[in-house]
């Protein structure tokens, strides 16, 4: 990770639309009187959202202004979070994951692509329709490597199909989020290899658990009401079992 | 209570003491750099890493409070070592990690010598690296004209960050970026605003932030340290100045917990150039209307002929705002064995007296006194203009303890939050008749401080505003035996002193307006007397330090000392008096004023009775015994102000109060001829434009 510093090339001016003002208020009365400034982290991710994926300096300051802060101090968490994103970024801000999972698994490859078809990094490219930025770890690293896209993960990527994403986004075709190989979520690539049993699956197992219980429920109930039918009938019982019966606890009183 | 073992002796400490703290107590050095006494707790540096046993790892001692730690098995009190192997090699494995990334440009650097991590380095470094990368680096950073940063030395204590927005109030400074990459700095590079961010200057364990006038100019111990007061303001903050030769290098605070703490104010810190620049360094005469360099014959000889010329009550005095208890005193014998009654020290015409008993015109509760107030009602004072220091305690007062700050006067920002009751007189009427909203706050407070500006009390209303005042403190209930809440807050560090001597019109004498009415005198002595206008008519004779007002209508002009050029005795604001020491010696043919007053008395014909500065002080020690007691304060008495408070007088309805302070950097003559003063003031008018658009 590179120094974040805020873009050479600033708007005049940041202000929120009616609509987002709206919605900040409503963030900020979630925060007791006098804890305005909790409010801090939404309302430049909002910021950044309205503004194209990046936050420019005058957000910063009109943020601040809302919740009664000093600048120093918003500036501070939008240096800090680099969810924050100070410079320009193109229409999909690619962030490629480089953490130690995704590089064994080819990253690099990726951010070599990235290089190849945008540019280095936080450079937007000409349309104005990408930009990429090597980030740690996703929290996807089952499908490594990956690379988040604006809202989206792109999972198990490899260059080419890296590469014809880069391509579609950048003309604006309709692209599929989630793994880019035959898998669901994180299952295994290929489908499942476990719990194939369908029956699984029917409804027809629903309860079975229940059922069980139910069953061993029923037969110790039943072996309790045998017991007490026994013992009701008269001395049938010999004193040498009633003793043994008896034994432990004596024991361990006079222990 | 609670008990902990450090280093094997049983201690009995408050349980929220930390554990560097607590072993403090047992005279064990434990070594910091992000912690301090008067900031919050960061615990970020580490340095300060002790075994606590029991604990699987090292833990900071300034960050671990005593009831936080668990006892032992069977109840003993938890242990603590401060001095073992683990402790030694813990504490160096943080400070190789600080030296990664510290440049160690000692030789280049002027925190050289007085440097935490030089000094800690000495203990805990090792003499060689085993970093073999590159370094961080960090760009520099504006952040105004006092405070030059390297910031590639900054150890991220954040220590300064701390003090802007905690102590002083004005958060400026702030810490961005993260883990290596984090960075100090104002919000854009902009100037820091605060009167106080020269104290950044001493927080900062180690070179990144230092003083811009004083950069390599000096090592520590090239320097004669000398401690004395300061007069920038009233508060008498406790400085120490450095010089080399005859030249003072830089100003730092001293310890005072009764009065400054350890801050001092930018105009106390930097003010030095101003004694370097516009000095008068001998003296002159005025001839055709020009001043021509003189003897000091000559000058002594022209004013004895104007004096014999004249009748007493043609002549006056004027005693300025700088000005030492001695040299009051010696002008004050002058006076009276002339004969002359027109005298006065109230340079801005206050209606303070000493004829209303000294409670009248003291800060009655003490600096001190302001940690323990509930409530603080300001009236017509400007605090952070007129003393900052102060300023910053009460801002203390209300952070930590909640004290509930008022004003009426001017709502200014003062960096803590207060209620704004009125603009002037009707409401200080309705706090003491009791029909502001505000009074029944003021009356159910146990103490409950009314501070009182200059600027309140200037003019022919200031009497009556005084016995306002008053009464407003006894109505609320804060005149009672244990505990006088009325606190009059000076500008002027000579103008208690000079109350204390009487230093006003005698009987039939005139005061300062009547003194300064055209063809009033025939004489005029202006002792650094430069915040008055003095008509054309009367001979002036200005004996003084700097060529500003008072010389520039002078007649003759006697070349006096600075604050710093010489022994004397100052009584701040709460009439504590503090007994200062010379750094270094006046310019040029320019004399110690006390010794002025006596060669001249000589001259006149009415010698005063002491050759020496030691027999000068005898005499006004037996004169006035309190001036003996340094570092004392001689209380005043309640009934006085209870009599004050009856007094009553003329106040015009409707009158609005105001500071007194007009432009902080530029409220006396040497911080007028500073010019760094001008470049902070400059800046801070160019600020507050900026906040306006
Ligand atoms: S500049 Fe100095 S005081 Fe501030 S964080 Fe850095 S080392 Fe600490
Ligand atoms: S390592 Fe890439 S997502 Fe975790
Ligand atoms: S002094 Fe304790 S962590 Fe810095």
């Amino acid at each position: 990770m590179s120094v974040r510093r805020l873009a050479a090339v600033q708007p005049e001016s940041f202000a929120f639309t009616p609509e987002n003002v709206k919605w900040a208020k409503g963030i900020i009365a979630k925060y007791p009187e006098g804890r305005q400034a909790s409010a801090v982290i939404s309302l430049l991710w909002k910021a950044q959202e309205q503004h194209g994926g990046w936050l420019p300096e005058p957000a910063i300051r009109a943020v601040a202004d809302m919740l009664g802060m000093a600048y120093i101090r918003v500036l501070e968490v939008a240096t800090f979070y680099t969810m924050f994103a100070l410079q320009p970024v193109g229409k999909h801000f690619v962030q490629v994951c480089g953490t130690t999972p995704c590089l064994l698994r080819g990253a690099d490859k990726l951010m070599h692509v990235c290089e190849k078809v945008i540019g280095h990094q936080n450079h937007v490219t000409e349309d104005g329709q990408l930009s990429w930025l090597e980030v740690e770890c996703l929290g996807s690293c089952s499908n490594a490597p990956m690379a988040q896209i604006n809202y989206d993960y792109f999972e198990d990527l490899d260059p080419e199909s890296f590469e014809k994403l880069l391509d579609d986004l950048r003309n604006d075709r309709p692209v599929k989020p989630g793994p880019q190989v035959e898998r669901a979520c994180s299952g295994p690539v290929g489908g499942p290899t476990t719990l194939l049993d369908q029956s699984l699956y029917d409804g027809s197992v629903v309860g079975s658990w229940k059922k069980r219980f139910d069953e061993t429920k029923a037969a110790k109930e039943a072996a309790t009401v045998q017991a007490a039918t026994e013992a009701a009938k008269p001395k049938e019982t010999s004193p040498g079992e009633k003793q043994a019966a008896k034994q432990p606890t004596d024991k361990t009183k006079g222990a | 209570m609670a008990k902990i073992i450090v280093d094997g002796t049983e201690l009995d400490v408050p349980p929220d003491f930390t554990l560097l703290q607590a072993a403090e107590q047992t005279g064990a050095e434990i070594p910091r750099f992000c912690f301090h006494e008067r900031l919050s707790i960061a615990g970020n540096c580490r340095m300060c890493l002790v075994e606590v046993k029991g604990s699987p790892k090292p833990v900071a001692s300034c960050a671990m409070a005593v009831k936080d730690l668990r006892p032992g098995p069977n109840g003993e009190p938890p242990v603590v070592i401060t001095n073992s192997p683990y402790v030694k090699k813990a504490r160096e494995g943080v400070m190789e990690f600080l030296l990664i990334n510290h440049p160690l440009d000692c030789p280049i650097c002027d925190q050289g010598g007085e440097c935490d991590l030089q000094d800690q380095a000495m203990a805990y470094g090792s003499d060689a690296s085993r970093f073999a990368e590159n370094k961080r680096a960090v760009e520099d950073k504006y952040i105004g004209p006092l405070v030059k940063t390297v910031m590639t030395r900054c150890i991220q204590c954040t220590r300064c960050v701390r003090f802007s927005t905690e102590v002083a109030g004005v958060p400026d400074l702030g810490s961005i970026g993260r883990g290596e990459d984090m960075e100090i700095t104002t919000y854009l590079e902009k100037a820091m605003t605060s009167e106080l961010q020269g104290n950044v200057i001493d927080l900062c364990p180690v070179g990144a932030l230092t003083s811009k006038p004083y950069a390599f100019a000096a090592r520590p111990w090239e320097l004669s340290k000398t401690e004395t007061i300061d007069v920038m303001d009233a508060l008498g903050s406790n400085i120490r100045v450095d010089a080399r030769g005859r030249e003072v290098l830089r100003i730092m605070p001293r310890l005072n917990e009764d009065v400054n703490e350890e801050w001092i104010s930018d105009k106390t810190r930097f003010v030095w150039d101003g004694l370097k620049t516009q000095r008068l360094d001998r003296p002159y005469i005025r001839e055709a209307g020009k001043l021509r360099p003189a003897t000091w014959n000559e000058a002594f000889t022209l004013i004895a002929e104007k004096v014999k010329a004249t009748k007493p009550k043609k002549i006056g005095a004027i005693a300025g705002d700088l000005a030492s208890v001695e040299d009051i005193f010696a002008l004050k014998g002058l006076m009276s064995n002339l004969g002359v009654k027109n005298l006065d020290c109230r340079q801005d015409g206050v209606a303070l007296d000493p004829s209303f008993g000294r409670a009248s015109y003291i800060f009655n509760p003490g600096v001190s006194g302001i940690d323990t107030a509930d409530v603080i009602l300001l009236v017509g004072s400007n605090p952070r203009w007129e003393a900052p220091v102060l300023n910053a305690r009460i801002r203390k007062a209300w952070r930590l303890n909640g004290t509930k700050v008022a004003v009426i006067g001017e709502q200014a920002d003062l960096t803590y939050a207060y209620d704004y009751l009125g603009a002037g007189v009707d409401t200080l009427n309705g706090v003491v008749d009791g029909s502001h909203s505000f009074s029944k706050t003021l009356k159910d407070a146990k103490r409950a401080i009314v501070i009182v500006g200059q600027g309140a009390l200037i003019g022919e209303n200031g009497a009556g505003v005084l016995s306002l005042a008053a009464k407003a403190a006894d109505a609320i209930g804060s005149l009672t035996d244990e505990f006088s809440g009325l606190a009059v807050l000076h500008t002027a560090a000579s103008r208690v002193g000079a109350l204390d001597l009487g230093f006003v019109p005698g009987e039939g004498g005139l005061g300062l307006a009547g003194m300064l009415k055209p063809k009033a005198l025939d004489v005029l002595f202006l002792l650094g007397a430069d915040e008055v206008d003095v008509p054309a008519g009367p001979f002036v004779i200005y004996q003084g330090t700097h060529g500003d007002r008072g010389a520039h209508r002078a007649d003759v002009i006697l070349p006096g000392a600075a604050y710093t050029e010489k022994h004397g005795t100052w009584v701040n604001t709460e009439g504590r008096v503090q007994i200062g020491s010379r750094a270094t010696f006046p310019p040029g043919d320019a004399r110690e004023d006390w010794a002025i007053l006596r060669a001249l008395s000589d001259v006149l014909g009415v010698k005063l009775p002491y050759d020496s500065f030691a027999q000068l002080r005898a005499t006004l020690y037996a004169a006035y015994p309190h001036m003996a007691a340094a570092d004392q304060i001689l209380a005043g008495d309640v009934a006085s102000l209870k009599s004050l408070a009856g007094r009553g007088g003329a106040v015009q309805a409707g009158l609005a109060f105001r500071s007194s302070i007009e432009n902080f950097y530029f409220s006396n003559p040497i911080a007028r001829a500073s010019a760094l003063m001008a470049e902070c003031a400059t800046l801070a008018a160019g600020g507050k434009l900026e906040a306006a658009e």
